[in-house]
């Protein structure tokens, strides 16, 4: 009883943990500029498939995941300034076709050059799982983990205590105030969209040794992040953590314990009662509408 | 309504008249005919996001309701076909009210997540009720009869899509010039503005959300009779990607850029068919490029060129 509940759990949170990178990448882009990333999840996608791609090349470790997280940060800025950045202000419709137009691309050549197989990638260190209260823990669950919370308290410190970071917090409160004070909102933009990719593709390379990798991985993993990211109110960097936990373990839970064929519309059936009863999510302050 | 618009429905009736005589053969007929579904559903959809100002990102959902319903019912329950459309229409439209009003409290990207999550929702539940749906596979949908007459050329199937096109885009412009599309257009200007002067801004996005769906659920049952199959990813989050990808580059709240949108979106991947295994990059950066340089989709865009209104 106990073991399988804490074995649903332990599989909960470390799938929600790469959900929590994926709803950061998302909170980060939407306070820098309103836009929703649907190419997020194509992050994630990249992630995995290069660190498979240059681990098989024969590039040591760091170096092959180093070279994975920097790439999609690098693709991430290019959709920005091609894509992004010209139609400043346009309207919501719009800027969802282009991300997604945007995703598309990425996809696509993605199949062009790595093909549409499976791929995985050997765990860090071992496949020995460690067993807790007859539950097993997979020693690439706590790389998960631990790296996503090294992650968090980074950021934590990088929005709190540097002036970049503060510079980044301010922009996203309000635009106009933040340029007045003499704040380069471009590079905020800029960042935000680099950081972004980079938190996806971060996450995508550490959950690919147990969920393996393909070409079409990205749309799911993308759009229960933006689910995390909403669940805990858009624009909320705690929410969005606390989110993507939470739609990791429920997630689990319902595919252990009520349906595993109905594993992908939890996060989707759990998103739209949230937003039933709290329209702007868990932690989503009050708003008021400018007239 | 006005001379114009009267004139715009003349050109569009008159080139589907002509349209099947100079075809060149019945691979062109079978785009031509679901370019016109598309153009029906798109009009439908420009409603609801062009006009009314509301997205939404699940309707392939809808439209998967209606196909689903003209396959499981006759096929299992042996009921007309007819009858299993307008029971996919019932069911669609209850639906969609009963999601409406808790839904259209949201705005903006609460909006859009949640209708994409009750299309997705849609979607894995036909992927998963196998017994029913044939599962991911899908299953065949008999042919659509009426009164001894079975539907069964494309050349039947034409005049019939033909027809519904031309009294959809009738019912379009007659919708928008009436007091329910005056308010539509009002609560996208200003939902406040329009609340002020005593219009019932939730009342009237549920009806047009419901109205939008019912239509996508119709056009569903055509199109499942029509190919005379169906399968998960006719109701699949791309699927409803691509629908407000045609009313987007057709242009909002235009009648005629709904059509325009809905040919060309048809038409794009058998063009896109010979760039064998680049499809997807040259589909999204076609995506891309044209919201860029147009982001207010083709027909205002033109219209606005050359100085006429649509």
């Amino acid at each position: 009883m106990l073991a399988q509940f804490l074995q649903f759990l332990f599989s909960g949170i470390t799938v929600g943990a790469t959900y929590a990178l994926a709803a950061l990448g998302f909170t980060l882009i939407y306070n820098a500029s309103n836009v929703i990333n649907f190419a997020q999840g194509e992050f994630i996608m990249l992630g995995g498939m290069l660190a498979v791609f240059f681990t098989q090349a024969g590039l040591p470790l760091p170096m092959a995941l180093l070279l994975a997280i920097l790439i999609p940060a690098i693709v991430g800025v290019v959709v920005e300034k091609l894509a992004i950045e010209p139609v400043k202000g346009a309207e919501t419709v719009t800027l969802i076709i282009i991300t997604i137009g945007a995703s598309l691309v990425i996809r696509g050549l993605t199949t062009v050059i790595f093909g549409k197989g499976t791929h995985s990638l050997p765990a860090f260190s071992g496949e020995t799982p460690i067993e807790i209260l007859g539950a097993t823990l997979m020693p690439q669950s706590l790389w998960v983990l631990g790296v996503t919370a090294l992650v968090v308290i980074a950021l934590w410190y990088f929005f709190n205590r540097t002036l970049q970071g503060k510079a980044m917090l301010a922009t996203s409160v309000n635009r106009l105030a933040a340029e007045l004070v003499g704040i380069n909102t471009g590079w905020v933009l800029f960042m935000s969209f680099a950081m972004s990719a980079a938190l996806g593709a971060l996450g995508g390379i550490l959950i690919t040794p147990i969920t393996l990798t393909s070409y079409d991985v990205g749309i799911m993993l993308g759009l229960k992040g933006f689910v995390a990211a909403v669940v805990g109110g858009l624009g909320n960097g705690l929410g969005a953590v606390v989110g993507g936990l939470l739609v990791g373990i429920l997630e689990a839970m319902g595919a252990g314990y009520i349906s595993s064929a109905y594993k992908d519309a939890i996060p989707f059936v759990l998103i739209l009662l949230i937003l039933f009863f709290m329209p702007r999510g868990l932690f989503g302050g009050k708003s008021t509408d400018r007239v | 309504m006005k001379k114009n618009a009267y004139f715009g429905l003349t050109i569009v009736i008159a080139i589907l008249l002509v349209l099947p005589f100079v075809v060149p053969n019945s691979f062109y007929l079978d785009l031509a005919v679901r370019m016109a579904i598309n153009a029906v559903i798109v009009l439908g959809l420009n409603l609801l996001i062009g006009f009314a100002g509301q997205i939404s990102l699940g309707h392939a959902g809808f439209l998967g309701i209606g196909a689903y319903a003209s396959a499981v019912l006759p096929t299992h329950f042996g009921w007309h076909p007819l009858l299993a459309m307008g029971a996919g229409a019932v069911i669609t439209g209850a639906l969609a009210a009963l999601v409406a009003r808790p839904i259209f409290k949201l705005k903006g990207h609460y909006l859009a997540m949640a209708t994409l999550g009750l299309g997705i929702i849609i979607n894995i539940a036909l992927r998963n009720e196998a017994q029913w749906t044939g599962g991911p596979d899908g299953m065949p949908v008999p042919a659509m009869g009426l009164f001894g007459f079975e539907l069964t050329n494309d050349k039947q199937w034409y005049w019939v899509v033909a027809l519904l096109l031309s009294v959809s885009v009738w019912a379009s412009l007659n919708l928008i010039d009436s007091p329910f599309g005056r308010a539509l257009r009002a609560l996208h200007g200003s939902e406040v503005a329009s609340q002020v002067v005593g219009v019932d801004v939730v009342r009237y996005k549920v009806a047009i959300f419901v109205m939008s769906a019912v239509f996508a659920s119709l056009m569903g049952s055509v199109t499942a009779h029509y190919v005379g199959f169906v399968s998960p990813n006719f109701a699949d989050f791309f699927h409803s990607i691509e629908l407000v990808t045609m009313v987007v580059i057709g242009g909002m709240a235009s009648v005629y850029g709904s059509l325009v949108g809905a040919v060309l979106l048809t038409a794009l991947p058998q063009a896109l068919a010979t760039f064998e295994g680049w499809e997807t990059v040259v589909f999204g950066a076609i995506l891309m490029l044209s919201m860029i340089f147009m982001p207010k989709g083709l027909v205002p865009t033109l219209a606005a060129k050359f100085g006429k209104g649509d």
